[in-house]
């Protein structure tokens, strides 16, 4: 061994050692489990411990999701104002009589509760607009991005980022803009217009709600979209050419009849979750001007959290009926998934 | 000529075949894909850089302008520099002494000695472009933001742990073994996807209260912790691993939990990955249950605050946006850095 | 029916060549075969001359007119693809039918081309099936009906029978040709397997590595191959190549040294200087086994009997294994030393380059 290398030697090997030091206490913490794990295995047999390994997440599931579901129905037939449903009464049907109190559906003013068929209306103009948007908005991306495009995963990257973005952040951003002194004011007056008050008017407040929220996730839908069109062979298309096809026809009988399983997906989910739409339309418009833009979920949270008087019993009532809906768009939703597989 | 198979759905390329009116369509939709995605968020950062007095300004400039101050020699502090006209017509860069109703007295940098009077009107601001970084720094400082953001931090970590190692744990049992009650439990976590947050509300609001946890970090970490799509990504990776691995451990006399803890869980390092990914976004972003069971400041995550702080009548909009921008940075990192895997996280995971 | 010129074709990738220079004249009603082995160009070829593909140079012409710049959907050309690209959401009849609704003729000219070319094809009970719904070769007969009811000027194949089993490649190769029979259009036909080319093809075009080796009919090729190349290409199984050195020219022939032997190649004389290194080719069915006195004594590696014919693979000293092919059946076994005998008039010679420099 030279001298430089004699030198080194022990540097290396004070290195190795420590970081055996270092390794030591993570090691001891990985391990820290084996001995009670095996302790139980020992205890109840090998054949038993899938449920130890099922049981955290289980015991979490019972007491978040299916314990809850159940209370939801108790609170929805008590009333009263206690939290626990031992102090509350039993009331029968009274809280749902008293939600679907109305001279007419169509109109909430006839209603008793007349901010829940405001959010039943509000959501579901809210969901045709922004379901079609969303549908057409991505559809049409997808179909850019499958072109032979430089630099695809730029573009897709791109329009996927809003996605990531928090509710919140979303909102203020657009907030920001359409502020009576901002940047899309500053745009319409410099090319000669008044201001808008978006806010004021509850046209414009929905009108942005739905911009917003399609805006924020398009990309989602996208990169769905573009999924299914990149599964069709290409040698189809090229079929197509030999058989002298026009473009709008290779577009309309074979693209989309064939991305039509995705099509679906895309309008399923995009109405189950618009159908529980909150976040950005509360930290946007607050569900105003007064309820223009109040969405049934802003309904229930407000019902049981945010009002002078908290009214439990309604908001489950209310949450019974969303949960409803939202169950049978999720069987259509799982009847799709199954015939895309067959 | 060219042969078109583009817009229709087609990612043929007729190597070397002319452009087509198609092709700039498409880069123009896209081109207008990228402002139209960008630069809202962009006219955020800028905006959170300017003054509160730059922000009332209408119509809004795009970058961030202060005006220029000059230290002048013989003064104690720097005086702010504006561009005069004096009588005799020409322009001139003179910094303001003082201001005494409608006129200014003014001096001129390079020959401080004499003194100028202008009036108002005749004089204009010279502004540079300056960041107003106090935007950030004050909030955090003075305001509750950084406990906010330490609340997010630690919400958004402890969770993504107990949702990595629980679904794991269930995932496991679910990929691995057959036992009674397997399809059951299946069945049972395909259920929970049925069940969001938004019509469970009220029931978890009174678990959360039983089990005293209102109010605290605890009552925002627990509720979301065991995640059907956690599970289910986590179980369809684990099915592609060897079974054999997990033989051949057995014979070596391994307990089940050291075979889930040391062979199987490094070995679904990627899915673990995707899903903390996932998890970290979920946690970092999440509103409506935090809004409803926190109510006191000292445990606001940042998106709770952020919400509580743009409620309020005069809102700091120079303080409201930096924070805003603050929020978006964890994010826009992992996007950065990670958008591939949240691209093939999404595929493998096929929208369940 | 049309015929289909070629001139100075070219196709690069980029940087990389893939087609150098193609000339090939097809005439009207006739049946090519582009044969080669895999990454020779044979499909890049098909598809420029569909117009899937653009040339990097040269020109195409369709009966005398200039389609180098025409997309593919002008040409009037129809393809049977060798993944058969059937419109997996359609029927079979509406798989038909597409190509002709394009073109805008009346639902009765089509329903009439439709059911003409299912009899044809034998598919007249499975019209209303979708795809996944029929076998592999009830498949490609639906892909070959596209391409009928077309009455295109070319019929262009692109290995359609490469995803079909053993037994029904026959049987469709059979058909096929029966088809050509009965419409009589030119059909242009790429596969790497050699049979089929043999079996199918007025003309046959040999590529390799984006040239052409050699174009002729099928028995030309095999019995006069132009190069080493095409001689070990066709035929199966493969022409015994073996190496040799001229020694010397005696009368008009050729005396070479090949392994341990001598060989004596007739009216060769002029072919090659003494001392070249040159190959000799014999086909396996030239060869004879013989009791003595035969061109080279070697020893039998192998013998496989196949009943009508026997396979005998045979070691000699200092050349390559050679395959003889013997009728019937011959009680040769293995390790047998035995003497054989190269046909005098079925011998080629190929010089060092690769050329063919005698022929039977």
């Amino acid at each position: 061994m030279t001298q430089a290398s004699s030198a080194a030697a022990p540097a290396a090997t004070l290195r190795a050692r420590l970081s055996e030091l270092a390794a030591w206490p993570v090691r001891a913490a990985l391990g820290l489990f084996d001995p009670p794990m095996q302790g139980l295995q020992r205890l109840i047999g090998a054949g038993r411990m899938p449920y130890v390994f099922l049981a955290p997440n289980f015991v979490f599931f019972g007491l978040f999701v299916f314990l809850p579901i159940a209370i939801n129905v108790v609170f929805s037939v008590t009333g009263g104002t206690a939290l626990f449903p031992s102090e509350r009464p039993y009331v029968g049907t009274e809280q749902y009589a008293y939600l679907f109190d109305c001279g007419s559906y169509l109109d909430p003013r006839s209603c008793r509760e007349d901010h829940f068929w405001r959010g039943v209306g509000n959501t579901a103009r809210f969901v045709v607009f922004q379901v079609t948007a969303m549908v057409v908005f991505s559809l049409v991306t997808a179909l850019v991005l499958n072109m032979k495009i430089r630099a695809r995963g730029f573009f897709r990257a791109v329009y996927f980022f809003p996605v990531l973005l928090s509710p919140v952040v979303v909102a203020l951003i657009w907030k920001w803009i359409l502020q009576r002194d901002g940047l899309l004011n500053a745009a319409i007056t410099t090319l000669g217009g008044q201001k808008i008050l978006f806010f004021v008017d509850p046209t414009w407040a929905m009108f942005w709600a739905v911009f917003v929220s399609v805006w924020a996730h398009m990309g989602f839908y996208t990169l769905i979209l573009l999924a299914g069109l990149q599964a069709i062979p290409t040698d189809l298309y090229e079929a197509a050419e030999m058989d002298r096809t026009p473009r709008w026809r290779v577009l309309l009988r074979i693209t989309l009849p064939l991305l039509w399983p995705n099509l679906i997906v895309v309008i399923v989910l995009s109405l189950i979750r618009g159908v529980q739409t909150f976040d950005e339309v509360f930290v946007l418009t607050g569900g105003g001007p007064g309820t223009a833009t109040l969405m049934i979920v802003q309904y229930i949270y407000e019902t049981a959290f945010a009002n002078q008087v908290q009214n439990f019993g309604l908001a489950a009532a209310a949450s019974v009926v969303l949960g409803l809906v939202l169950f049978v768009l999720t069987l259509v939703q799982l009847a799709v998934a199954r015939r895309k597989e067959a | 000529m060219a042969s078109l198979t583009g817009l229709l759905g087609s990612r043929r390329n007729g190597a070397g075949r002319p452009v087509h009116w198609t092709d700039i369509a498409a880069y123009a939709y896209l081109a207008l894909g990228v402002v139209m995605m960008f630069a809202p968020v962009l006219w955020l950062v800028v905006s959170s850089f300017k003054t509160q007095s730059a922000l009332l300004e209408f119509p809004p400039s795009f970058l961030p302008f202060a005006q220029a101050e000059v230290t002048v020699p013989g003064q104690p502090q720097p005086l702010p520099l504006f561009r005069a006209t004096l009588p005799d017509g020409t322009v001139k860069e003179l910094a303001q002494l003082r201001r005494i109703g409608l006129v200014a007295v003014m001096i001129d940098p390079a020959d401080p000695s004499q003194q100028v009077r202008i009036a108002i009107d005749k004089r204009e601001p010279v502004r540079r472009v300056a960041l107003s970084t106090s935007n950030y720094t004050e909030p955090l400082r003075q305001l509750a933001f950084t406990t906010y953001l330490r609340n997010s931090v630690f919400v958004t970590v402890v969770a993504t742990l107990i949702t990595l190692l629980i679904n794991s744990m269930a995932a496991y049992a679910l990929a691995v073994y057959e036992f009674r009650g397997k399809a059951a439990a299946s069945l049972a976590v395909i259920g929970t996807l049925m069940i969001p947050i938004t019509i469970i509300l009220v029931p978890v609001y009174l678990v959360v209260t039983k089990l005293g946890l209102v109010n605290s970090l605890w009552a925002v970490i627990l509720p979301g912790a065991a995640t059907p799509t956690g599970v289910f990504l986590l179980r369809q990776y684990m099915l592609t691993l060897p079974k054999d691995l997990i033989e051949a451990a057995r014979m070596d006399k391994a307990s089940e939990w050291q075979i889930y803890w040391r062979i199987v869980m490094p070995l679904t390092l990627p899915a673990l990955a995707v899903l903390a990914i996932f998890s970290i976004m979920w946690r970092w972003n999440e509103f409506l249950w935090p809004l409803a069971v926190l109510t006191k400041t000292e445990v606001f995550t940042l998106q709770i605050g952020l919400n509580a702080f743009q409620g309020d009548l005069q809102t700091q909009w120079h303080y409201l946006l930096a924070m805003t921008v603050v929020t978006l940075i964890p994010v826009t990192l992992v996007f950065v850095f990670l958008q591939r895997f949240i691209a093939t996280g999404i595929g493998s995971t096929g929208m369940k | 029916m049309a015929d289909l010129k070629l001139t100075a074709a070219r196709k690069s990738f980029g940087t990389i060549d893939v087609l150098h220079g193609i000339d090939l004249d097809v005439k009207d009603g006739e049946f090519v075969v582009f044969v080669g082995p895999s990454g020779c160009g044979k499909s890049t070829l098909l598809r420029m001359i569909a117009g899937l593909e653009t040339l990097t140079s040269g020109e195409i012409f369709i009966d005398g007119a200039r389609v180098t710049n025409l997309p593919a959907s002008d040409r009037g050309l129809a393809m049977v693809f060798q993944s058969y690209a059937l419109y997996p959401h359609m029927s079979v009849a509406k798989n038909m039918a597409f190509a002709l609704e394009n073109m805008g003729l009346k639902r009765a000219e089509i329903d009439a081309r439709v059911t003409r070319a299912a009899t044809m094809l034998r598919l007249t009970d499975y019209l209303d099936r979708k795809p996944k719904q029929l076998s592999g070769g009830q498949r490609q007969r639906v892909a070959i009906g596209r391409a009928i009811v077309r009455d295109p000027k070319i019929f262009l194949f692109d290995e359609p029978l490469s995803n079909l089993d053993a037994e029904l490649r026959v049987a469709t190769r059979k058909e096929l040709a029966a088809l050509h029979a009965e419409i009589g259009g030119t059909m242009i036909y790429v596969t790497h397997d050699q049979v089929e080319a043999m079996t199918l093809a007025d003309r046959i075009v040999v590529l390799r590595a984006g040239r052409i080796e050699q174009i002729g009919r099928p028995l030309d090729l095999y019995n006069k191959p132009a190069n080493l190349f095409v001689a070990g290409f066709i035929g199966s199984p493969r022409m015994n190549l073996l190496p040799a050195t001229v020694l010397s020219a005696e009368g008009g022939s050729l005396r070479l040294r090949i392994g341990a032997a001598e060989l004596v190649v007739p009216r060769a004389a002029a072919a090659a200087a003494p001392g070249a290194a040159v190959t000799v080719g014999i086909r396996p069915e030239h060869i004879a086994v013989v009791p003595e006195h035969g061109t080279l004594d070697v020893t039998v590696d192998l013998v496989e009997h196949l009943g009508g014919e026997t396979f005998i693979y045979a070691a000699a000293k200092d050349l390559p294994q050679i395959t003889l092919r013997c009728d019937g059946q011959t009680p040769s076994s293995r390790g047998e030393a035995i003497s054989i005998r190269f046909s005098p008039d079925h011998l080629h010679l190929f010089d060092a380059t690769g050329a063919a420099i005698a022929r039977p």
